[in-house]
């Protein structure tokens, strides 16, 4: 190390660190003294470099807020045009693909692996931000909402009639909604009929049992009168109805006695809504085939 | 007027020759030669796959290092690297001092290049000086727009040997050529050009000194028994200027010449003492010993010791006893330590690569929902399925699921069309859905595992999974 004077002037006055040889700042805190080391060059020249960027910078780039709003820059850069400028790019991006998905059929997309995936992915998003809120994130449902998971449809299982579904909704405001409307049996069969209906819809399920009882009995009866009508002989359901099938595992509202006793007092009538004026054509077909894709699609 | 910054002396280099020079020759014609050819050397690895020996394929998303392939999943291959590269570092310092600095950094190495260059153009340290110091002469002008012109070419190619790693070199050589090349590549080019120019013509030592991290914790790695340079003070003070025929009695054998000091890369004082500037490079070494034999005195006035070797010197002329030879300890606590490290993680890489499977397999079990209730009462659960194919065909792949007794299972393509067995394209991942189904009633959570057979080969790759039901 050079015993030179390192300091910013060489003024006799200043005093000069003699162990080191910089100059002090003069400051004196019990003895102690602060040495006055001068910058390194190359610090202060990114430091300068840094000054001219900003200046630069506040002429390029919205800089100066002012009363009534702010400086716009040379180049009218904004983060609203820049956003819409991405957008733009992954639009183009999407194109390609959407002219095929546009003018191809259901039939020809599920032929055609890449738009196929790209229309899945397309309804998978539409499915989350739309649907998720009733049918869940997964469409694994919940009370009074159908699992679209699984092979049991109200409507029909086919990308066509998921597709129809998802335009009308059910009980919606659409003109050629779902609209059948299940009684309130409460006010047409008593009390203990309604509990013997019960007990031959859970058996329905599980095939004729080997020794019915007598509520068995009498239920059978009731349902052949009052039920069959729409849910099917023997609970096969009715799809252009919208009547559920009622002779397998799945329960739209709950498969215990009580759940059932329930429906067929109050009855039961789900509402979606008609998805016609809120998404356009090509995402309505996305997310039929994304609802398809799920697992019990027909 | 108040001066801002400290002045920073321009530094130059003067020529020496000898053991150390001639290493660092040496270290820079292999170095940069393996820099500028390995892109070049060619590895054949069949059809559809790259033939360039080094390839890092951004764009595919492979790394290719001669017969071994990485996948982005085993990019731990990379980082098992950078611990090597780092511990290797660590562990040659703590034998050797700074070796790494003095001979291997691309710092010296490109700034000895530029510093060839100046001598060649300009001539030795005072030919530069006086030139820089003298006015603006034409011959001054040429030699000055020569030397700069002659290091961005270096620069230039700096940054176009850096691209090549990261395309097929005689491709992008073509396009380079034609002027016909990616935009981010030539920004790669220009950057690195200007920053070859800067670092090895301007910043200099002033890396070392100020920006580099390796060289303020290299000190962490140092103990007495480092390899560092050193001046024999016990030998050669009292210093002082010598004529030819006196008597070397009563002084030191340093002649006060400064050869030492104006052949300094760094611009320090070696005699000194060890200072956090000194890169090890041993060019005092050689010049201290050109002068040592020039006085007809022994040499290694300024060695490579340690600091254990030069106390237990002092200590003997001290004692008047007759200085023993330097000794190395090359065993010590922390070069167990590193080597260890060194051993361990190359282990664990060479085991990653030797047992590094053709064939992955992912599975990804459903989670919205866990599992699904059909109409019949079965239960299906659902499963992404992903399929690395590393081998560089095409391959069919058959699924087995052991563990669960099931009732059916689909395996669903593109289109959600069910498929016989999973078709990957080579060099490639296949994705894929298996829905399984299987009876309602039993235990909640059954493990499952998934087999995958290679229908060409037979060889299985397996993965663990669940079965859920309500």
């Amino acid at each position: 190390m050079s015993k030179k004077t390192k300091g910013n002037n060489s003024d006799p006055n200043v005093e000069v660190d003699p162990i080191s040889g910089t100059e002090t700042t003069g400051h004196d805190w019990d003895g102690l003294k602060e040495l006055d080391t001068p910058a390194p060059r190359w610090w202060l020249t990114v430091w300068m470099i840094t000054i001219v960027f900003a200046i630069g910078y506040w002429v390029v780039y919205p800089a100066w807020p002012s009363i009534s709003g702010h400086t716009r820059g040379l180049f009218g850069w904004t983060q609203y045009t820049k956003l819409k400028a991405e957008q733009k790019e992954i639009t183009d991006r999407q194109g390609a693909y959407l002219a095929r998905f546009h003018s191809e059929s259901f039939d020809q997309v599920r032929a055609d692996p890449a738009v196929y995936e790209f229309a899945r992915a397309g309804g998978a998003v539409v499915f989350k931000e739309n649907c998720a809120a009733c049918h869940g994130s997964g469409g694994e449902g919940r009370k009074g909402y159908p699992n679209l998971n699984d092979d049991d449809w109200l409507f029909g299982g086919k990308v066509d009639t998921i597709y129809h579904t998802i335009q009308v909704g059910s009980r919606s405001t659409d003109p050629d909604t779902h609209t059948t409307q299940m009684p309130k049996f409460g006010a047409i069969l008593k009390r203990d009929e309604i509990q013997d209906v019960a007990t031959y819809v859970l058996q329905l399920s599980h095939g004729t049992p080997a020794n019915p009882g007598a509520s068995w009995v009498r239920g059978q009866a009731l349902f052949a009168t009052n039920c069959v009508s729409c849910h099917g002989e023997g609970g096969v359901g009715n799809r252009d109805l919208g009547a559920p099938r009622l002779n397998d595992a799945i329960w739209l509202y709950g498969g215990r006695r009580a759940d059932v006793v329930e429906t067929i007092t109050n009855a039961r009538a789900g509402v979606m809504p008609t998805w016609k004026h809120r998404l356009s054509d090509d995402n309505q077909r996305m997310v039929a085939l994304y609802v398809h894709s799920l697992g019990g699609g027909e | 007027m108040v001066q801002l910054f400290a002045k920073d002396e321009k530094i130059y280099p003067q020529r020496t020759h000898g053991l150390f020079r001639t290493l660092k020759w040496t270290a820079m014609v292999v170095l940069l030669g393996i820099y500028y050819a390995a892109p070049w050397l060619r590895y054949d690895r069949g059809p559809h796959v790259p033939d360039q020996a080094i390839l890092i394929d951004l764009v595919g998303q492979r790394g290719y290092f001669f017969g071994i392939e990485i996948w982005p999943q085993e990019v731990y291959l990379l980082v098992g690297l950078l611990i090597l590269a780092a511990i290797g570092l660590f562990f040659a310092t703590s034998l050797l001092g700074r070796v790494w600095c003095g001979y291997a950094c691309p710092q010296t190495v490109w700034t000895d290049l530029f510093v060839l260059v100046e001598h060649l153009i300009q001539g030795d340290r005072n030919a530069r000086r006086k030139l820089d110091a003298a006015p603006w002469t034409l011959e001054k002008i040429w030699k000055k727009l020569l030397t700069h012109a002659i290091w961005l070419l270096i620069g230039l190619a700096t940054g176009g040997a850096w691209v090549f790693y990261f395309n097929d070199a005689p491709t992008l050589l073509d396009g380079i050529l034609h002027l016909d090349l990616p935009g981010l590549t030539l920004v790669w080019i220009i950057a690195l050009t200007l920053s070859t120019y800067f670092m090895a013509g301007y910043a200099r030592e002033n890396i070392c000194k100020f920006a580099c991290p390796y060289a303020r914790f290299q000190s962490a790695m140092f103990d007495r028994d480092t390899l560092i340079i050193s001046y024999a003070g016990e030998r050669g003070e009292p210093r002082g200027k010598h004529k030819i025929g006196t008597s070397w009695e009563g002084r030191g054998h340093c002649i006060d010449c400064t050869a030492c000091v104006v052949v300094c890369p760094m611009g320090i004082d070696i005699r000194n003492g060890l200072q956090y500037e000194c890169i090890s490079c041993g060019l005092c070494v050689d010049a201290c010993n050109n002068v040592m034999e020039k006085m007809k005195l022994p040499r290694g006035l300024i060695h490579y010791d340690t600091e254990n070797n030069q106390h237990r010197r002092a200590d003997e002329i001290a004692r008047q006893a007759v200085p023993t030879r330097g000794r190395m300890k090359w065993i010590r606590p922390r070069t167990v330590f590193y080597a260890a490290i060194l051993f361990l993680v190359g282990g664990l890489m060479l085991g990653a690569i030797v047992l590094r499977t053709e064939t992955e397999l992912n599975i990804i079990h459903n989670r919205s929902p866990l599992y699904v209730r059909l109409s019949d009462g079965t239960i299906r659960n659902n499963y992404q399925i992903k399929v690395l194919n590393k081998t560089h065909s095409d391959r069919d792949y058959a699924v087995k699921i052991d563990g669960l007794t099931t009732r059916r299972v689909e395996l669903l393509g593109a289109g959600d069309v069910a498929v016989p067995s999973l078709r990957v394209p080579a060099n490639s991942v296949g994705e894929f859905r298996v829905q399984v189904m299987a009876e309602p009633n039993a235990s909640a959570r059954v493990p499952v595992h998934f087999i995958l057979t290679d229908r060409t080969t037979g060889k299985a790759a397996s993965h663990d999974s669940y079965f859920i039901r309500p």
